[in-house]
């Protein structure tokens, strides 16, 4: 497969699954604002502009801070590039140039999803709820063209691979957010109900799982109330939740050794793949109280890094040109 | 029930004779639609735009926003071709691409047709089209152009016409290809009622004829395409998807060592077959336009070589020159010794003086052409043109004869197609695509373009042009 190609599979995916965290995260901060008992509108809305690192864009076009205005920004502003229309175009500009390697049912949602975005109806427009499930949907739609219908060959472990380097990397960021906007203090680690201020906990905590589709999971998994130690766990370790930490890097860990690499007789993929089983080793070897020892945004900060390298492994490996 | 307007005067309808009764290729659509309501056939027009626009057939608007794209309005009238048409038409397209393979061959080495005074060297040697480098170049079965587009008309007196040749990079096969297939869904139950000629297999035969181009067992062949802003993009990624090959940029390719190579995820893999479509002056900054960021620095020495097989071969385009559609058939009798069985379109030589003399006392009734102008650019169009126009174009004939030539003013068939008030009578043209291998090679069908302006005799979809189903039957 051309370099070229490879990298564009890639992009179309991450970029897909970029727009679906991002609603994701843009509807859990909206609902979270709405509470009363939130602890400030300002923090909560401001979280996606921090894990997007779009704060300083953001200031420079708005003055004021309030939902509609980061709905405008966050989900709608093209000129954003984070914005989740932007994702929607850019995954759409890279299936457009390997549309040759992906099939006509992949192509068509990723091509429909970014006709409707740009001319966004009134429909998705006035109502952030209903664009969020959209984007969801499309999102859905484009993965289960892709699982349905595309041959198991290098550019369905490309796609692959930019979907889960994708979503570990946002389930990282989204946990971090929350944890520092909803932890007041270190003997947060106990059961909500325990404390006072339980009940903007106990909400904060469930938009979080829900924004993530865990809430279920958690209630399966624990039955029991919602504590941080126990979200914790369910999104960084639990192996059978799909969005955790674990399942992500278990996925690529996976998906690497199925590329083609053989270039005479050296593997070209031995960087990424060394990097990938460690990670995914480390996190399902690893234990929720020893992280919370070293501090849950430190022990996160750390695997952004790592992630951070792993994908830039992924690029050298396969993607510049040899 | 749909009534059906009369054709225009002079003018050869696809399904109407002047007496308003049907061709018999048409009866068994004339009896199928007049059973069809207008809502179902509106909504069925709806479904295929929807469909067009959600698989992207589209073509890219050049100056436009990122993402800007067009449909090119398809008209779900087919053209219906009879078996014996076609089969003349076919023979007669083999032995005009033969000729012209044979007539390129010839000036990149021994120039018998202009030995022979058939055609005048600077016709052929002075063109802006001819490339010296390809002079003395062996290239595989002496095969130039592979693929070929041939632009026929059907004029007022029945008979088919060459209106001009395409040996560059003739597109809009990927629209015959997709009209079959959305024809085939909207109406599955006239394919009950014809035995119509099947296309799908066209990319099976290109595939074919680039691998035979090959000199080397089992070649790489990719497809090259100047990228997704081009305004053919869409035909570029279908067919290397539907061949199963690489779609390329120039920069995945680059030169080592005499061979030209694509960079993939497992290190460079050598490509021995190029489907190009760009043309000649961007394939190769080192030898042609140096400021182009589509092609690949060193291309040339490779093809050069014969490390490399292009199809097209570079340099087609002197074959395809308004100046030197006129000796097409002379080509056909110099090479093959046969009568050409398609027509030429009857031109005159502004550089002959009898020729000139006749076009200077008919310009009213003709058609007078810039040798190398296109698009409509310093052209009369006689029967639209005034008193004063004629004059002023007669100045600049004489002053520069052979700069000019003319022709009839061409009466383009037409056939019935829905537009705004109904179903009206449209101008049509057709270009069938030849693929040339060892042998020479067609699917039954073409793509059939539509004028949808009333009375317009422009079939380009840049202006305002739509397309068709052109149905061959089988016998």
């Amino acid at each position: 497969m051309l370099s070229r190609t490879a990298s564009q599979l890639y992009w179309m995916s991450r970029y897909m699954e970029r727009a679906e965290n991002l609603v994701r995260m843009l509807d859990v901060t909206q609902s979270l604002s709405l509470m009363p008992q939130s602890r400030g509108a300002a923090t909560e809305l401001a979280a996606p502009l921090a894990v997007t690192g779009a704060l300083q864009a953001y200031q420079a076009k708005h003055k004021q801070f309030d939902s509609r205005r980061l709905f405008e920004f966050m989900a709608l502003d093209l000129d954003n590039p984070a914005s989740v229309r932007s994702c929607l175009r850019s995954s759409r500009e890279n299936a457009h140039a390997v549309r040759g390697q992906i099939t006509a049912e992949m192509w068509e949602a990723v091509n429909a999803t970014w006709l409707e975005a740009k001319s966004l109806p009134a429909r998705l427009r006035d109502n952030p709820s209903a664009f969020f499930d959209w984007v969801k949907e499309r999102s859905h739609l484009m993965r289960g063209a892709t699982v349905g219908t595309l041959q198991r060959s290098d550019a369905y472990c490309f796609i692959r691979l930019g979907t889960f380097i994708e979503r570990a990397d946002n389930t990282a960021r989204l946990l971090d957010v929350k944890s520092q906007l909803i932890e007041p203090a270190e003997d947060s680690l106990q059961p909500v109900a325990a404390r006072q201020d339980s009940s903007a906990e106990f909400y904060a905590w469930s938009a979080l799982l829900r924004s993530l589709s865990a809430f279920e999971a958690y209630h399966a998994v624990y039955r029991d109330s919602l504590d941080a130690r126990r979200v914790a766990e369910l999104l960084i370790l639990r192996d059978d939740v799909p969005r955790s930490l674990r399942s992500c890097a278990a996925q690529v860990a996976d998906v690497l050794p199925q590329i083609e690499c053989q270039v005479g007789s050296l593997d070209a993929g031995r960087a990424p793949k060394l990097l990938a089983g460690q990670m995914a080793l480390q996190l399902r070897h690893a234990d929720i109280d020893a992280i919370l020892e070293t501090g849950l945004h430190a022990w996160i900060t750390r695997f952004l890094e790592e992630s951070a390298e792993l994908s830039g492994a992924i690029s050298r490996a396969y993607f510049e040109a040899h | 029930m749909h009534a059906l307007q009369l054709p225009p005067p002079q003018h050869f309808d696809e399904m109407l004779l002047a007496s308003g009764a049907i061709r018999p290729q048409y009866q068994g659509f004339a009896d199928w639609l007049q059973a069809q309501t207008p809502q179902l056939l509106s909504a069925k027009r709806a479904e295929a735009d929807l469909l067009f626009h959600r698989v992207g057939i589209t073509f890219a608007v050049y100056g436009d926003e990122a993402g800007a794209e067009r449909l090119i309005p398809f008209d779900t009238v087919p053209r219906i071709v009879p078996a014996d048409e076609w089969s003349t038409l076919q023979a007669g397209l083999r032995q005009r691409v033969n000729a012209l393979n044979r007539f390129l061959h010839d000036i990149y080495h021994e120039h018998a047709i202009v030995k022979a005074g058939l055609i005048p060297a600077e016709q052929v040697f002075a063109n802006a089209q001819y490339q010296p480098a390809m002079q003395g170049l062996d290239l595989p079965h002496g095969i130039y152009a592979h693929i070929t587009g041939v632009d026929l008309i059907r004029h007022a007196d029945g008979h088919y016409y060459v209106l001009e040749d395409n040996l560059r990079v003739p597109s809009g096969v990927s629209y015959m290809l997709e009209n079959r297939k959305m024809m085939m869904r909207l109406f599955p139950e006239l394919f009950d009622r014809y035995a119509i000629a099947p296309v799908a297999h066209y990319p099976t035969l290109l595939l074919n004829t680039l691998r035979q181009a090959a000199t080397t067992e089992d070649p790489t062949v990719v497809v090259l395409t100047p990228g997704p802003a081009n305004s053919a993009y869409f035909e570029h990624a279908f067919l290397a998807q539907q061949m199963g090959v690489e779609l390329v940029e120039g920069q995945d390719l680059f030169v080592k060592g005499g061979y030209l190579y694509m960079r993939t995820t497992v290190g460079p893999k050598r490509v021995d077959v190029i489907y190009r479509r760009i043309d000649d002056a961007f394939l190769d900054p080192l030898a042609f336009r140096a400021d182009s960021m589509l092609g690949v620095p060193g291309l040339l020495s490779v093809y050069k070589r014969g490390a490399l097989v292009l199809a097209n071969a570079i340099g087609t385009g002197v074959a395809d020159d308004k100046s030197i559609y006129p000796y097409v058939p002379d080509m056909v009798r110099f090479y093959l010794g046969e009568e050409p069985i398609l027509r030429n379109v009857p031109t005159w030589q502004c550089r002959k003086p009898d020729d000139c003399a006749h076009v200077l006392a008919n310009l009213k009734d003709l058609v007078v052409k810039e040798v190398h102008g296109a698009g409509g650019y310093g052209m009369l169009v006689g029967p639209a043109a005034s008193g004063r126009e004629i004059a002023e174009f007669a100045e600049r004939v004489k002053a520069d004869p052979s700069n000019y030539i003319a022709q009839p003013t061409l009466a383009l068939s037409s056939c019935p197609t829905f537009v705004e008030s109904g179903i009206a009578p449209r101008h049509i043209d057709l270009r069938p695509f030849v693929l040339s291998g060892r042998e020479v090679n067609m699917v039954a069908g073409g793509l059939t373009r539509v004028a949808l302006k009333a009375g317009s005799l422009v079939v380009n979809s840049s202006q305002g042009g739509g397309t068709k189903d052109t149905w061959i039957l089988e016998n």
